[in-house]
């Protein structure tokens, strides 16, 4: 059992979660949570979808404050942390220095914001506050430009094309989405998009923002009163990679998610790790990969098991009537299977099933994360009888 | 105020007090009750705010619906007739007394 004390820095799903189970698991030394937002830890997933329809921030507390008093999780939100001494274990905090014996690294990610002219015009939406800011901006009948036809941009656009707004999508690749999921499901939600009255625009990347709106490399222009970018993230690591601790793209985790540092964890979005199925490192922006990575490291910190971290990765996008659902993480060159148009089958070259993604079908979904959670292969064969 | 009472797999019964258009999950998780996970936040992606309805409360509660009843497919605790996901449970003023059970296991 860690001896502590433990810190945590991010109070994200993630950190929460760590700062939870740590305690659920039996940890009884000193423990505090670090966050640089103001406020109680939320979740933000619904800043895209159901806060952005209906503003209640409430619902998005994931504990409340009493909480931490009972647990004793000491809770420093709107606080920064500068600098981690991995020799005297000490991180150099806005509230002075606090010693650890193990430190959790739940630092997220940021916006990322490429080097386009005129991008300081853009919103983000990240956290509760780009989301009050955003949200003030749909009161109001307005023409929106969304950089960005990723997850969070398709689901802003669906809430805003719901509330009666103008709006147009530019995504620079070919096809929406087209890091996350097939070639099929991209045109399904083209086409839902396009049925509400979504303007997308494929393959053309933005070259400016402008006062009027945004300006495309093609040389078309976007008439905008408003602009979202949400052209993806970049993972915090600039306090680990300071620290001297081994970065690329993320935080450099080893199977039991240790950094090179092994009195330093990481989980969530900020780290890079490997792929329990495959062994490649991957690193993931989602709930399920903050929440399980949160639970291995409770696990092996109050000596409830030290196994390899064995998840299988779930996401969700919830975009007007349309749910996508994944079970699994398939490679961009793994092979297409679409078995009806909801459905979508994934192998990787030796037809083994990697993914699955859905819509509307959470059935075929639970069936098939649970089948992939077995720790066997599941073969073409086993995939199609499964949702048979 | 709602009063909700949670009987977890050992016996043990929590009650606390939630707000009416709060879920079921919602209630217990802020307030700290062991046994509700809601790991998605009510997504209905998760399967681990599985509790059984007291048998005094199903017609109150009413039924799950389809998609709930495909998301505890995941569920890691048997599933009974009066299976629920407990995101899905708003509070109302009729549900004030609700009693909840909760399974061994939430993964």
């Amino acid at each position: 059992m860690e001896q502590g004390p433990i810190v945590i820095v991010g109070a994200g799903q993630g950190g929460l979660q760590a700062a939870a189970l740590l305690r659920q698991s039996g940890y009884e030394g000193e423990l505090t949570l670090i966050g640089d937002e103001p406020g109680l830890p939320y979740q933000r997933p619904p800043l895209s979808k159901a806060y952005m329809a209906e503003g209640n921030a409430d619902a998005l507390i994931l504990r409340a404050a009493e909480f931490f008093d009972s647990k004793a999780i000491r809770y420093l939100p709107e606080t920064r942390v500068h600098a981690i001494d991995r020799v005297s274990r000490r991180v150099g905090t806005d509230a002075g220095d606090l010693d650890y014996g193990h430190l959790i690294l739940a630092t997220g990610s940021s916006n990322l914001r490429p080097p386009i002219p005129g991008l300081e015009r853009a919103m983000d939406l990240r956290t509760l506050a780009d989301a009050e800011r955003l949200r003030g901006k749909i009161a109001t009948p307005r023409r929106f430009a969304v950089i960005g036809g990723g997850f969070i941009g398709l689901e802003f656009a669906a809430v805003a094309r719901k509330a009666g707004h103008a709006v147009t999508v530019a995504e620079a690749a070919a096809r929406l989405m087209a890091r996350a999921v097939s070639e099929h499901m991209s045109a399904m939600f083209l086409a839902k998009h396009r049925d509400l009255g979504a303007e997308v625009i494929l393959g053309d990347p933005v070259s400016s923002v402008v006062d009027e709106g945004v300006t495309l490399v093609g040389g078309d222009q976007v008439a905008a009163d408003e602009v979202l970018l949400a052209a993806g993230v970049r993972p915090n690591t600039d306090l680990a990679e300071v620290a001297g601790l081994v970065c690329a793209n993320g935080i450099v985790l080893d199977g039991r998610l240790l950094t090179s540092d092994p009195a330093i964890s990481a989980l969530g979005d900020c780290a890079s790790f490997p792929d329990p199925r495959t062994g490649r490192m991957i690193r993931l922006e989602s709930v399920q990969a903050a929440t399980d990575h949160a639970r291995h490291i409770a696990a092996r910190l109050t000596d409830k098991g030290d196994g390899p971290y064995a998840a299988v990765p779930w996401f969700w996008s919830d975009q007007a009537d349309y749910k996508l659902q994944i079970a699994g993480l398939a490679q961009p060159s793994d092979r297409a299977e679409v078995v009806s148009e909801d459905v979508v089958l994934r192998f990787d070259d030796q037809d083994e099933l990697t993914a699955v993604e859905t819509i509307n079908n959470a059935k075929v979904h639970m069936k098939t994360r649970r089948s992939l959670a077995g720790g066997e292969p599941v073969t073409a064969d086993d995939a199609r009888a499964l949702i048979g | 105020m709602v009063k909700v009472t949670y009987i977890a797999a050992d016996g043990t019964e929590t009650t606390v007090e939630g707000k009416t258009g709060d879920s079921v999950m919602h209630t217990a998780v802020s307030n700290d009750v062991d046994g509700i996970v809601g790991e998605c936040g009510g997504a209905m992606m998760c399967a681990t705010c599985h509790c059984y309805v007291d048998e005094a409360w199903t017609d109150k509660t009413g039924e799950r619906q389809s998609e709930e009843d495909d998301m505890l497919e995941g569920a890691a605790s048997e599933v009974k007739a009066n299976s629920r996901l407990s995101c899905q449970i708003k509070l109302t003023p009729d549900l004030d007394g609700l009693v909840v059970h909760m399974p061994e296991d939430q993964f």
